[in-house]
């Protein structure tokens, strides 16, 4: 498929393993304090990984294992785009943080067997678009699950995310020529 | 080919006959909700929004942390509640008058069989043991709100066949121990992003808080929906709440389910998770050898704080003291629930126990306040999730039980196969 959206990215692996949860990426004893995103960033995987935050370059890219983003539907995915990872590649991922994730725009992939073939600091370049994930460092390629062109996650990451997306539907729907497909 | 429950909720509310596992479809809500500390105001006001798709189907509380423990969430209620005038949303649930959405949602008749549900907050999965499809989503509440539509994937179903004899509430065993044996037996990501639909003689013998808990937790194995079949005690529960006529579904006889799974639950024991996933379930014996000593008892969450749990809960503290290192925390899953424990007196006890009783919010459940977790700490709680951190603290650890295992638990001060004290 050829690529429309520009969703290749090149970056460092960091690796994390099965069930990282929403709580982890955004901790609720944070949210009574309703901090900036930026704010809250600075704590991400505190609970797993003290001082992970702190290393993290802009340009960083995560590969996960099973079930990464499970349980609360916290905007845990706006965390991980204000600490400057581009695009997340798992195993597989839970629906509400897939869902979250496209609607701000950050780009996710589901991908079989990418995990076992990076070591963390590896360079990958991932398209999130096509599916294509390689590993740079060492030569080797996997290829994920692509986004089905016309479909609305595909509509709402070329919009750049929801609140322009959105912007455009309010419009068509105020001229009246607005219909969900 | 026939359809699952899942795909007919689709099809009615995308305008199709039928529709098939991986198809995108877009469909209208029956109804939706606003938490107050997911802020919306700002961005429907940068957008320019006018006006909301049905004020009347959108209703508006905060229960994560209720009342304001801080400034910043007194500010978001501040938003909240101008919201709610500027928009005209009808329904408004002040504290005091307020609970966990998830519980308030159907005892006010918000929800019909039949219905598709899209709301704030993961549990929101929970509305399907009224025989509804219902799911979460977050970021794009504004869109829903705007728009009364949502995209959806036509999800795969996954049956479970419940047979058997659940022992039952008399004997401290409910659904929230079955769904952890499920998460045990089948992993937390075993229905990811599928329907899951709970069949079997065990179900329909029932209660609907034991059903409640089961869809609830259907999240917690990935799903997108947790359904269940509509009986006559779904529609003893919801008789005279409902704003919309009833329009129950069944599968056809010939649907097509991804896989179908059998579970007898005759005779099975409470199950308890250890941390840091609900997936770590084993029988409360097993637990209770490790003698494992709590801080903290929660009974609370949208899981697990309604009558039949404390009822279940007080039969084990009526006339017995809370241990001396441990500190139990009740807290309803709505003010109503906090009304009808007070009428029938189990306030009174607990309080006798030396049980802390607070008004309802989900509070500690999500490591918000009132009962956030030290260093250290062990805890023993109703909730859904056990995740590293949950509870607040990183060094906490939190296992995850029925309300009967908790309130023995808080007796001894060990984790406790509550059927000692029966
Ligand atoms: S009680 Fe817990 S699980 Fe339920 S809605 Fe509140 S925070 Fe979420």
């Amino acid at each position: 498929m050829a690529e429309k959206l520009g969703l290749r990215f090149q970056g460092r692996v960091w690796k994390f393993g099965d069930n990282i949860s929403t709580d982890l990426m955004m901790p609720g004893h944070l949210y009574s304090r309703m901090l900036p995103w930026e704010e809250i960033a600075k704590h991400s995987m505190a609970a797993n990984r003290p001082g992970w935050a702190e290393q993290v370059r802009r340009g960083d890219i995560i590969i996960a294992r099973r079930n990464f983003g499970c349980g609360s539907s916290r905007p845990a995915p706006r965390i991980l785009k204000a600490l400057g990872i581009t695009v997340v590649v798992a195993e597989s991922m839970s629906r509400l943080f897939f869902r979250n994730a496209v609607n701000v725009g950050f780009p996710v992939l589901i991908c079989a067997g990418a995990y076992d073939a990076f070591e963390e600091g590896d360079v990958a370049e991932v398209d999130a678009e096509t599916g294509q994930v390689r590993n740079l460092t060492r030569g080797t390629a996997f290829q994920g699950e692509a986004l089905a062109p016309d479909t609305p996650p595909y509509e709402i990451l070329k919009a750049g995310g929801l609140d322009t997306y959105l912007k455009d539907v309010i419009a068509r729907m105020k001229k009246g020529t607005w219909r969900p497909a | 080919m026939g359809m699952t429950i899942a795909e007919k909720i689709l099809a009615d509310h995308s305008g199709r006959a039928t529709v098939k596992p991986g198809e995108y479809v877009w469909c209208s809500v029956d109804g939706t909700a606003l938490l107050g500390h997911s802020p919306l105001l700002k961005r429907l006001e940068t957008l320019g929004v006018e006006r909301l798709f049905d004020p009347d189907r959108i209703y508006a509380v905060e229960d994560h942390m209720a009342p304001p423990p801080t400034l910043e969430v007194a500010n978001a209620m501040v938003d909240l509640r101008r919201l709610v005038k500027k928009y005209g949303v009808t329904h408004f649930f002040e504290y005091g008058r307020h609970g966990i959405l998830h519980e308030l949602f159907p005892h006010h008749g918000y929800i019909s069989p039949g219905d598709l549900i899209v709301s704030i907050d993961s549990h929101s999965t929970s509305y399907g043991c009224f025989n509804v499809a219902s799911t979460p989503v977050n970021e794009e509440m504004l869109f829903v709100v705007v728009t009364g539509q949502i995209w959806l994937r036509v999800p795969e179903t996954i049956r479970f066949n419940i047979t058997g004899k659940l022992p039952g509430p008399e004997e401290f065993v409910v659904g929230k121990d079955v769904i952890l044996r499920i998460a045990g037996e089948y992993g937390t990501e075993c229905a990811i992003y599928r329907s899951v639909e709970f069949h079997g003689p065990a179900v329909h013998q029932m209660s609907m808080s034991s059903r409640f808990t089961m869809a609830n937790m259907s999240v917690e194995l990935g799903a997108k929906f947790g359904i269940f079949p509509c009986d006559d005690k779904t529609l003893a529960y919801l008789e005279g709440k409902m704003r919309r006529p009833s329009r129950p579904v069944a599968p056809d006889p010939d649907a097509s389910y991804e896989s179908v799974h059998s579970i007898d639950v005759t005779g099975m024991p409470p199950y308890v998770a250890r941390p840091h996933d609900p997936g770590n379930s084993v029988p409360v014996m097993d637990v209770e050898a490790d003698r494992v000593k709590i801080d903290q008892a929660y009974i609370g969450s949208c899981t697990n704080a309604r009558m039949e749990d404390f009822r279940m809960a007080a039969r084990i503290i009526k006339g017995r003291k809370v241990h001396p290192d441990v500190r139990l925390i009740a807290t309803p899953a709505s003010q109503d629930i906090w009304q009808q424990c007070l009428r029938e007196g189990i306030w009174e006890l607990f309080a006798e126990a030396g049980v802390l009783v607070t008004s309802s919010t989900c509070g500690a459940c999500a490591g918000m306040h009132m009962g956030v977790l030290g260093d250290g700490e062990v805890c023993v709680s109703s909730t859904n999730r056990n995740f590293l951190g949950r509870m607040g603290s990183p060094k906490a650890s939190v296992y995850l039980a029925n309300p009967a295992t908790v309130a023995a638990s808080a007796v001894t001060g060990y984790i406790t196969d509550p059927r000692k004290f029966l």
